[in-house]
């Protein structure tokens, strides 16, 4: 990320990503609230790398359509999100089952937005060849929850 | 032998006529024998599939995972540009504005239209809404689910964009749009089963070249279709593992 790409006053953090990888992020306080009736999808192979996005996962992470093509996933990763919800997420999948969840995602601007998010594997001849993602709107309630259970899995 | 080709129940009524049209055209350039067999229920169509009775089907994104994962069925094709949306409406003088505004208790029309339904519950999420705490009451048409909310005997209506698109002015006038959905890959399609797949590229090629003859042109006219596009094999994947993530 870059200080020049980032809206309004900033923190930063280094990261430590499923993969082995690190990565500093740069984030703010500002959300940008789900639109409403959009569902935002994407689809990654086995490694987690982006292979397809629609247009509103565009318009929701900042990122234009070549930043996020053949990127990992979690280029989406924001400091607040606990490990342990991915470590599940990939888990789930990898046994060939849906996951579904509350994100709170990063932007390329370094502000944020929650997002239920559900990810199912794609199974062509029997075999798992990718995986797609689709979030939707989230209830206020349970972002709330989250916003008080995730820092307590940190 | 003769096939049977059916049309998923939710289909605009202004159309039956066109689809019979069809039929007759699909039948005179394919040279087989097509029987149409309109059903008023989904139900009562699942069994017909369930029974192998079905050979061609127009048939609903809800039933598209068990047409093609236990019955067989390819995708052929689909009205070209067409998607399905789902749009939440209250009446004009409901002091809601946005759907969040919506409490749990609420009495929501909808019709048997299973992808309408579930992209309006999905919308209804936000508000903490789901089929546990909420009255749902499912009508036989739109206009009916128009009339329940107009009447105060319903406090929300879910519609298709596209029937609600078709109510009359004053109707709408009197109904509140508080979400309209923008999936954009959510639609009907053409699918064939597996006797009667042998003609699936026969029947794309016919469908594609429709619009450059007078007859054809006239027959899509009849079914309200700008023309036919191909959906292969990975396209109906995808929309499938879409409306799994969906259905959950």
């Amino acid at each position: 990320m870059k200080p020049e790409d980032i809206v309004g006053e900033y923190q930063e953090k280094t990261l430590d990503l499923y993969g082995g990888y690190r990565r500093v992020v740069l984030y703010t306080d500002i959300e940008t609230p789900y639109p409403d009736g959009k569902l935002i999808v994407s689809t990654t192979d086995k490694e987690g790398i982006i292979t397809h996005v629609n247009k509103s996962f565009i318009e929701m992470s900042g990122y234009s359509e070549e930043e996020l093509i053949g990127t990992p996933h979690s280029i989406l990763r924001h400091p607040f999100m606990p490990s342990v919800a991915f470590k599940d997420l990939w888990d789930t999948v990898n046994r060939g089952e849906h996951w579904q969840g509350y994100v709170k995602n990063l932007r390329k601007d370094g502000g944020y937005y929650w997002v239920k998010a559900t990810v199912i594997p794609n199974i062509r001849q029997g075999k798992v060849v990718s995986y797609t993602s689709v979030r939707r709107k989230p209830s206020r309630t349970k972002v709330e929850e989250c916003m008080k259970l995730y820092p307590t899995l940190m | 032998m003769s096939y049977q080709f059916t049309i998923s129940p939710d289909f605009s009524p202004d159309h039956i006529s066109g689809w019979y049209i069809f039929n007759t055209w699909l039948q005179k350039q394919t040279g087989e024998a097509i029987h149409l067999e309109m059903y008023d229920h989904f139900q009562a169509q699942r069994e017909a599939i369930k029974q192998d009775k079905v050979d061609l089907i127009y048939a609903n994104p809800f039933d598209a995972a068990m047409l093609v994962r236990e019955k067989g069925f390819l995708p052929v094709a689909k009205a070209t540009g067409a998607a399905d949306e789902a749009i939440v409406v209250v009446s004009a003088d409901n002091s809601a504005i946005d759907i969040v505004d919506l409490k749990p208790g609420v009495r929501v029309a909808v019709t048997e239209d299973p992808d309408v339904r579930m992209m309006g519950m999905i919308m209804l999420e936000p508000a903490d809404l789901n089929a546990g705490n909420i009255e749902l009451m499912t009508n036989d048409t739109y206009v009916l689910v128009a009339k329940h909310v107009l009447q105060g005997k319903a406090d929300v209506g879910i519609f298709l964009a596209e029937a609600f698109d078709d109510l009359s002015g004053i109707i709408k006038s009197k109904l509140k749009v508080l979400v309209r959905s923008q999936i954009s890959v959510i639609h009907h399609a053409l699918m064939i089963g597996p006797n009667f797949s042998g003609k699936r590229a026969e029947i794309l090629g016919l469908l594609e070249t429709m619009t450059q003859d007078e007859k054809g042109a006239g027959v899509l006219k009849s079914l309200g279709f700008d023309g036919w596009e191909k959906v292969d094999d990975e396209d109906m994947e995808f929309m499938i593992d879409l409306m799994d993530t969906l259905a959950i």
